[in-house]
């Protein structure tokens, strides 16, 4: 499905507005949208919502040889997917430049700032290593993919536990989470972009915009930041000049909002830590507050089994008994077997009232008929050639075959007796236009 | 033709039994306890349609219905889909296609956690997305699954490590109408008459579920 385009009108709105420092959703220019985070049953999984943006992060882990020029560093892999789930525009399976680009930046962020400690993640010098895996779908999208995409990466990796491993000589053992408590990540720190917005050549800045704003502006600058206010990635797109006080007011802003973000970040890990080991509830479902309209809870409830066996019983009683079923295969010919039900095929037959209503249409068209003729005698030499296999019939067009060969085939027994008469009738007709034909 | 509605953000319009919107029942086994386990498997569904269709896939004398589900982990590989296969005929039985030809209808499948019985929390959602959609059904259809333990007890709607432990798993989509069976698989060796014992269970199941979708619907269409 294509994205819908803006219009005209709608981008001359839009941009007007900015001009007069108003948004769309009533937002300030430097206001960030409400980040609201909730976890998912097990450890490494969450979804944050910016606003109406929507990402899921999952971490899994898994041993594997490392890359032979780190020999004692662990893999952190990050990989965000578009799913149509997220805005029609995006296509399954499809490397778009917009993936890509937001793909690289995650990575900059989270990998190359080295905000996990990878060395730790070494089980063997050059054999095995923790491959850690952030996978981050966007399941709405409603502007600024990066912010939020990084803000589940680094919420999903602080949350997640790996399993315990101990080695003795060379052998390896990983523990089950019954066995040893998974132990979490080591985290250096917390980096987290935040999108700039420029309009009008860099004259009006917004922080944090959605998608419609996303759509009319003339570049972007993302800084991404820890809570120490040091700088992790930057970029600027879309070719825009950025004075020097531009970048510094914006890494101001930045730093504000990291702080922020990072305070929300640990009050949920705690809250949800908390939760985990009072033995609540958690999980998505628990995080939805049920006062919503939207949102419908049912407590489990008991379905009666008791009589199920009778029941069952009794419809196998009632039903028909399956049919016999051969379970050798039947040998034809050598070369040629048969397994099954063993029923003989009955597709080709018609009823007595369809089968003159056959004929009649047959007798309108002539080049129907010669059709059938041919087939007849193909039909014919293929029986003369094997007489023992069975006539399999499909084409309606050929039932003229059926009716016309059951005394040259013996082996044939289906009930045919009653239309012999109107058969060999049937046969004249097709003799007198074989006739009709040889003349002309 | 309207566009029907992009995924709804913020509380789920349409989730699987035991989720977001639809927090539905754990149905306990027949000996009434309920599954220990914390989570429970949800998924998203989100639906398009009926909307333009590319060429190749158009279909001049009905509605083409595409299924995409995501994993969680990783990408999708062979056994999702299989999945939307299963998934893509029982949703053809039910949608009236017909009176939308030429169009695609697209259903979006996102696993949010899997905690056992996926496939019924797929067709639970896909369901209640359908029916949040609005789009003409012939009835609605629900997803059971039932497990054979190694004694040959039925437990519905069983967890994941019920599911490895049984020596049976049985998945079957039921429509509203008349409880008929839309789609069924199976995993493992059972006899017929354990089959059709889960499948009269299932059918039972299917009463609640549908109950359930119905005080959904009706709480959303309330005033308060």
């Amino acid at each position: 499905m294509k994205e819908t385009p803006l219009s005209n009108c709608e981008r001359r709105f839009l941009l007007r507005a900015i001009q007069e420092r108003k948004r769309l959703d009533g937002r300030q220019c430097y206001d960030y949208r409400n980040v609201r985070i909730s976890f998912g049953p097990e450890h490494g999984c969450c979804v944050v919502e910016l606003g109406k943006t929507r990402v899921l992060g999952q971490v899994s882990c898994e041993l594997v040889p490392p890359k032979p020029n780190r020999a004692t560093e662990g893999i952190l892999f990050c990989n965000l997917e578009l799913s149509p789930m997220a805005a029609p525009g995006f296509e399954p399976g499809r490397q778009s430049e917009l993936l890509v680009k937001v793909n690289r930046l995650i990575e900059r962020c989270l990998r190359n700032s080295k905000c996990i400690d990878t060395e730790s993640l070494c089980v063997v010098a050059g054999e095995k290593v923790w491959q850690i895996r952030v996978d981050l779908h966007l399941l709405n999208h409603d502007g600024n993919i990066v912010d939020a995409a990084s803000i589940a990466g680094i919420v999903a990796l602080c949350h997640f536990r790996r399993p315990d491993v101990s080695v003795q000589g060379k052998e390896v053992t990983v523990y089950s989470p019954e066995e040893r408590d998974p132990v979490p990540l080591s985290i250096h720190h917390m980096p987290i972009c935040v999108s700039f917005a420029f309009f009008q050549q860099g004259t009006y800045l917004l922080v944090d915009p959605n998608e419609r704003e996303e759509r009319v502006m003339d570049g972007l600058l993302v800084i991404a930041m820890n809570k120490h206010r040091e700088i992790c990635t930057i970029q600027s797109s879309g070719g825009i000049m950025l004075l020097k006080d531009q970048v510094l007011r914006c890494s101001k802003i930045t730093a504000v909002k990291v702080a922020e973000i990072t305070e929300l970040i640990q009050k949920a890990l705690e809250n949800d830590q908390k939760l985990r080991k009072e033995g609540g509830k958690f999980g998505f479902a628990e995080s939805i507050p049920n006062q919503k309209i939207t949102a419908f809870k049912m407590d489990s409830a008991a379905v009666d089994t008791n009589n199920v066996e009778e029941q069952a019983e009794e419809i196998i009683t009632k039903a028909d008994p399956p049919s016999e079923v051969f379970a050798k295969p039947i040998l034809h010919t050598p070369g040629t077997a048969q397994i099954g039900e063993g029923i003989e095929n009955a597709w080709g037959d018609l009823e007595e009232s369809e089968r003159e209503e056959a004929a009649e249409e047959e007798g309108e068209s002539s080049t129907t008929a010669f059709e059938c003729q041919r087939t007849e005698t193909e039909d014919t030499s293929m029986m003369n050639e094997a007489k023992d296999d069975p006539i399999v019939l499909s084409d309606s067009e050929e039932e003229e075959v059926v009716i016309l060969e059951p005394q040259e085939v013996p082996k044939k027994t289906r009930p045919q007796t009653t239309l012999k008469q109107e058969s060999t009738s049937k046969k004249a007709f097709n003799k007198k236009r074989r006739k009709k034909r040889a003349s002309r | 033709m309207v566009l029907l509605p992009r995924p709804t953000p913020g509380p789920v319009p349409s989730a699987g039994p035991s989720s977001s919107l639809s927090r539905c029942p754990r149905i306990p086994s027949p000996g009434g306890t309920l599954s220990p386990l914390p989570g429970d498997t949800s998924v998203l569904a989100g639906l398009y349609g009926p909307a333009e269709v590319k060429g190749s896939r158009e279909s001049p004398d009905g509605a083409t219905v595409e299924v995409l589900l995501r994993p969680k982990v990783g990408l999708p590989g062979v056994a999702e889909r299989s999945r939307e296969q299963l998934l893509r005929r029982t949703f053809e039985a039910v949608l009236l296609g017909s009176l939308h030809p030429r169009t695609s209808i697209t259903v979006v499948l996102q696993v949010l956690s899997d905690a056992g019985s996926l496939l019924a929390c797929c067709l639970n959602a896909a369901c209640m997305g359908l029916l949040d959609a609005g789009l003409p059904l012939s009835s609605l259809f629900c997803g059971v699954t039932c497990a054979l333990d190694p004694h040959g007890d039925i437990i519905l709607d069983p967890t994941a490590r019920q599911e490895q432990e049984a020596h049976a798993v049985l998945t079957f989509a039921i429509d509203s109408a008349q409880r008929k069976v839309l789609a069924t698989t199976t995993r493992g060796s059972c006899s017929a008459e354990e089959m059709q014992r889960c499948l009269v269970a299932a059918q039972r199941a299917a009463d609640t579920i549908f109950q359930f979708y119905r005080d959904c619907v009706q709480r959303k269409y309330s005033k308060s």
